[in-house]
């Protein structure tokens, strides 16, 4: 046998050895009820026949399980195939025909790839003709499928946060009219609401004052769970009066999520009269970041605001404990998750943030709304991933799919009736917050919904406004 | 012999024209015919790198920024300028090509390793360059509201019409290619692979030609560019990352070095394993995803090189016909030890 | 901060992160030095070295979930299980990736090197999952404050294992008849293999060696950067053009151009723009290439022309 053979065999065993390890259960401890084939499907719009098995309601979710977005789409997978569980469990959404339907969640790996993404959502609208669309985990993927759901004439939901997804963004360079200011030039990414905070008006009078802008609103198709940047830095800029910090830095990721969260700091800062003496950026899977903690050092800001997720998120806090800074250090929702705290260990502590309250459901008061409801997500979640970690990205994803199981109870499968039926939705208590959709607002949840926590001891607690002062 | 291989060219064409023509007919949906323009457009990429990698025996791992330069110049020069498609594919592919000889020039003299790394590096630069610049390319979230193909009153609207119009351009530089190859460009190409020195020595100036090449696929991706940004209407930088570059890397080595032919095999092998990996997967194994397509890449990639180094397409034939001659010689032989022993 | 203290702060950064290149660059060196083989998995080995060492120190669970990794070993044989491991993933490469190709071109040894940057990231993927993983500093303590700079204890042991690793190839490629057996390859395989010395030897050596240097790199800058299944990639791209920097065959340049490239890095970063701190490395690298052609150009001739076996 000469290496050739022997390389032969190897590979073979190893391909083998990635289909078992495949193979093996992943975060299922139940097997799949019955995978409906997937070509064939029964056309939902036609009135099932008398003997026929009521039709399946069929929900298709794009989200990045693998590639850079990977730590979003892995509980954003979970949480959707969890629900799939509980209803099949349960012998499916009662529609209003008063039958029993069965609920298939169909889902896809983008793999963080717009091109992929794509072709993902081209399938689940063309192939498996879904009822809904749902994901993708990343802002320019859901992005690129807003534009195929429009199409499509299909609601979508994605899990994504970025403004940009369900309100269009003015073409860069376009000159607006603001009623009694100067004209503004747009950059990447502004939408009619970022200008409406900018300047302190209406989005309906600037549209007024621009009748040549064809940019709606929102897209007529499209919503989102996940908070807006705005509440967010809203927050942040509540914690540094309170401190009585008037100069921050801030150090962001260079993608979409980055991009959104630095405008809504932007223009919430400028509000509050906060100055941003640093805007310093890193690319996406970064490693280190002490350069620009440098630069930052030199300019004795009060405080830091960092715009990321958790693995860089958690570099960023190690590397700003070792070079010794002795300002608060305020994050975003982007680090949501336990891997932040696993990760930074005890550099975590003292970090600020603001997020929706899944993390500290067991210290909310009772009478909050969501208390049950998040107690319940979390002891459903652990027992169907064997225990994996919670995070807010799984709670964007179990939103978007009761959203749709609540839908389809009410009004059946017709794309028409679920879209109408999303925008209608109002004290609808998810894991992100109580959602009050409406014509104009397709996130439906706005600051109420978030809560700043503060990491002490490797755990996170809940800070009450009146004590924003004092951490 | 050579006009032989003029007229298989030929025919070949034709049939591979007349199934694409048909094809629709028995596709379900947008779906597959969506996956059938991204082979067309992977088709385009894949010939230039091809011929690139094959006949100039240069590789590059950056074969995104000409895609994506397509991409954006298209998507700029038709929605902030409002010209019209066809004039915006056109001047992007010209300043691609511009710029491609420029960069060609000092970058071709590095061979194998450096010019692996300098391309990486260019891509790496470049889509820095698309995410930062945002007042230019949109940024992160990407170039948005690029109008569909339109020439005249004609306006390719549908994935369908997308369709042919994706695959009539990949046959025109299908044609094209196949006549570089077989012209006397074609043999001076092959001439370098084959020994540089002994090219230069027979007066063939190696640099220029490579350059050619490099320009041409360049041209080549810049084009495909175009019109993956007509067909979606929006491009974001996570297309033109670097794994997009090596992933066209692994379609030339499946479709074969220097094999125009093999080009359409390693671009629909490539993208149709990662959907059907897609569309089965899951039903076998629930949770299973990306894991094992990013593996088997690698080990195919590894087992082709080592096996098939010439590419799957090249490799198998070239073998076939040594078996083939190995056997006439084989047969030779044996009727003249019959004739020698009849005697 | 004082003007002052903050360049030293940049200085400080710039050799930590410059190590880290050094340590990557120096694993390409050794190898391309004995086989002409530009390995583009280098970063790999980091990333497997990191990720094992941390399975076998800490409480993991591995295989979505399937399996708990529960060694518990403590630190320092974590690290050298860790190093043992990947110097044998390194010897499994060789045999199974690059001994077959033999004779290949220099295109296809770079597309097998590829792919096995692949395999390695996919094989990582499926054992450990997408999420990033960290190691506890190996000193605790406060960091050492100097004219207001800081400069900690792990940055310490960065600088402090890149500069044993350089000493102890410099011994072993000066002091060791094997090490002079593979400085002989490098210079001339034939006569290498007139003499005697078994190349196909010298070559397995090469690349359980650089295993070796990647693994303990990647472990070392883990405590303060994390590692996860993809960042084997950049760590490659960087420490690569620390080896042209360096001139791609010398250790001590590899180390030299590593320490540069993170100085460059740290102040670009600092003075010019973060959004383009990863261009710097191949804007430095384009830079030298250029420079050395033209040089070699007016010498008649150019070593970058000539790259092979």
């Amino acid at each position: 046998m000469n290496a050739r053979h022997v390389l032969l065999v190897v590979a073979v065993s190893l391909l083998l050895v990635a289909v078992v390890a495949a193979c093996a259960p992943a975060p299922t401890p139940t097997p799949v009820p019955t995978p409906v084939p997937p070509t064939k499907a029964p056309e939902p719009t036609k009135p099932p026949a008398p003997t026929a098995v009521p039709a399946t309601y069929k929900i298709g979710v794009v989200v990045s399980v693998t590639g850079a977005q990977s730590s979003l789409g892995v509980p954003e997978r979970d949480s959707a195939l969890m629900i799939m569980d509980q209803v099949n469990k349960a012998g499916g959404i009662k529609g209003p025909d008063g039958l029993m339907h069965k609920l298939e969640v169909i889902v896809e790996d983008d793999a963080s790839d717009t091109t992929k993404a794509v072709t993902a959502a081209k399938k689940l609208l063309e192939q498996d003709k879904v009822h809904t669309l749902q994901g993708a985990s990343g802002s320019p993927m859901s992005i690129a499928m807003a534009a195929e759901a429009e199409k499509a004439k299909i609601p979508m939901i994605s899990y994504a946060s970025s403004s940009a997804i369900v309100y269009p963004a003015l073409t860069a360079g376009t000159v607006v009219k603001i009623p009694g200011k100067p004209d503004h030039t747009a950059s990447a990414g502004e939408t009619w609401v970022y200008l409406a905070r900018l300047y302190g008006a209406k989005e309906e009078d600037l549209m007024k004052a621009n009748p040549d802008i064809k940019v709606g609103v929102v897209l007529p198709w499209v919503f989102k769970t996940p908070q807006e940047n705005y509440p967010v830095s809203s927050v942040q800029a509540d914690y540094w009066k309170a401190k009585g910090v008037k100069k921050v830095a801030s150090l962001g990721v260079n993608n979409a999520f980055g991009l959104d969260s630095r405008l809504g700091m932007k223009a919430l800062y400028k509000e509050a009269g906060i100055e941003i003496v640093a805007d310093e950026l890193f690319q996406p899977g970064d490693k280190d970041f002490r350069a620009q903690l440098t630069k930052i050092k030199g300019l004795n800001p009060g405080g830091l605001v960092v715009h990321a997720t958790s693995a860089e998120g958690a570099a960023i806090t190690v590397q700003f404990r070792e070079l010794g800074f002795k300002i608060p250090i305020v994050h975003n929702h982007g680090i949501g998750a336990q891997a932040f705290i696993d990760l930074a260990k005890a550099d975590a502590d003292g970090v600020l943030f603001p997020i929706g309250k899944v993390l500290v459901a067991d210290t909310l008061p009772d009478a909050d709304p969501q208390k049950k409801v998040l107690l319940q997500y979390i002891k459903d979640y652990k027992a169907f991933t064997k225990d994996a970690p919670i995070s807010t990205f799984g709670g964007h994803a179990w939103d978007g799919i009761q959203m749709a199981v609540t839908c389809f109870g009410k009004v059946g499968s017709e794309a028409a009736k679920v879209r109408d039926c999303y925008e209608g939705l109002k004290n609808f208590i998810g894991i992100s917050g109580v959602f009050n959709m409406s014509a104009t607002d397709h996130t439906g949840i706005a600051k109420e919904s978030l809560v700043l926590v503060k990491i002490e001891k490797g755990k996170w607690v809940f800070v009450p406004a009146d004590k924003y002062k004092d951490n | 012999m050579k006009r032989l291989a003029g007229r298989t060219n030929a025919i070949a064409f034709i049939v591979v024209a007349g199934l694409l023509a048909i094809l629709p007919a028995f596709l379900a949906n947008n779906y597959q015919v969506s996956i059938l323009i991204l082979v067309a457009l992977y088709t385009i990429l894949t010939v230039g790198l091809s011929l690139l990698m094959g006949y100039a025996g240069q590789i590059s791992l950056g074969q995104a920024v000409f895609y994506g330069m397509g991409g954006y110049i298209t998507a700029w020069l038709t929605v902030r300028a409002g010209w019209p498609p066809l004039a915006g594919m056109a001047i992007a592919a010209l300043i691609t090509a511009v710029l491609a000889y420029i960069i060609g020039i000092p970058m071709l003299r590095l061979r194998g390793n450096y010019l692996a790394m300098v391309t990486l590096g260019l891509n790496v630069i470049f889509e820095l360059i698309v995410i930062q610049e945002t007042a230019w390319t949109g940024g992160p979230d990407g170039f948005r509201g690029i109008p569909k193909f339109s020439l005249g009153g004609l306006v390719l609207r549908t994935d369908l019409e997308m369709y042919y119009f994706a695959w009539f351009v990949a046959l025109l530089v299908l044609m094209l290619s196949l006549n570089i190859v077989n012209s006397r460009v074609g043999r001076a190409l092959r001439a370098v692979h084959g020994s540089e020195i002994a090219a230069e020595t027979m007066g063939v100036n190696t640099a220029h030609y490579k350059v050619q090449v490099f320009v041409l696929s360049a041209v080549y991706a810049s084009i495909a560019g175009s019109l993956y940004a007509f067909w979606l209407g929006i491009i974001s930088p996570s297309v033109y990352h670097i794994s997009f570059s090596i992933e066209l890397v692994v379609m030339v080595a499946i479709g074969g070095l220097a094999s125009v032919w093999g080009a359409i095999f390693g671009a629909a092998t490539v993208t149709l394993l990662a959907e059907f990996l897609r569309n089965t997967l899951p039903h076998l194994l629930r949770g299973a995803s990306g894991e094992q397509e990013i593996i088997a890449f690698g080990v195919i990639l590894i087992l082709v090189m080592i096996f098939l180094p010439e590419g799957v397409t090249t490799g198998v034939m070239l073998r076939y016909r040594r078996w083939r001659a190995g056997r006439e010689a084989l047969k030779e032989i044996k009727k003249s030890a019959e004739t020698m022993g009849a005697e | 901060m004082a003007l002052e203290s903050q360049l030293l702060q940049y200085l400080f950064t710039g050799v930590t992160v410059g190590s880290i290149y050094a340590l990557i660059a120096l694993g390409f060196v050794v190898i391309h030095n004995v086989t002409g083989i530009v390995n583009f998995a280098q970063g790999d080995f980091a990333m497997l070295g990191a990720l094992v060492a941390v399975t076998l120190t800490t409480r993991t669970p591995i295989f979505n979930r399937v399996f708990v990794a529960d060694f518990d070993l403590p630190l320092p044989l974590g690290i050298v299980l860790s190093v043992l491991i990947v110097s044998l993933i390194g010897a499994v490469l060789y045999f199974l990736a690059i001994r077959p190709a033999k004779g290949a071109s220099i295109v296809s040894l770079i597309i097998i090197t590829i792919g096995a940057h692949f395999a390695f990231q996919g094989l990582a993927l499926i054992a450990w999952a997408a999420d990033p993983y960290g190691l506890p500093v190996f000193t605790r303590g406060g960091p050492l404050e100097i004219h207001g700079a800081i400069l900690t204890r792990q940055n310490l042991w960065v600088i402090g294992v890149t500069a044993v690793i350089l000493l102890a190839l410099y011994l072993f490629f000066e002091r060791t008849m094997l090490g002079k057996a593979l400085r002989a390859c490098a210079i001339n395989r034939l006569a290498a293999r007139l003499m005697g010395i078994d190349a196909n030897r010298m070559a397995l050596l090469s690349f359980v060696l650089s295993a070796a240097i990647g693994a303990m790199a990647g472990i070392v800058i883990t405590p303060s950067t994390f590692m996860g299944y993809d960042s084997g990639t950049f760590l490659s791209l960087k420490g690569f053009v620390a080896a042209i920097m360096g001139g791609m065959n010398s250790a001590t340049g590899a180390v030299v151009g590593g320490l540069l490239l993170g100085i460059f890095e740290t102040v670009g970063a600092g003075f010019i723009s973060s959004g383009y701190k990863d261009a710097i490395a191949f804007i430095v690298l384009f830079a030298i290439l250029f420079v050395r052609m033209s040089v070699g150009v007016r010498k008649g001739q150019s070593q970058f022309e000539e790259v092979g076996m």
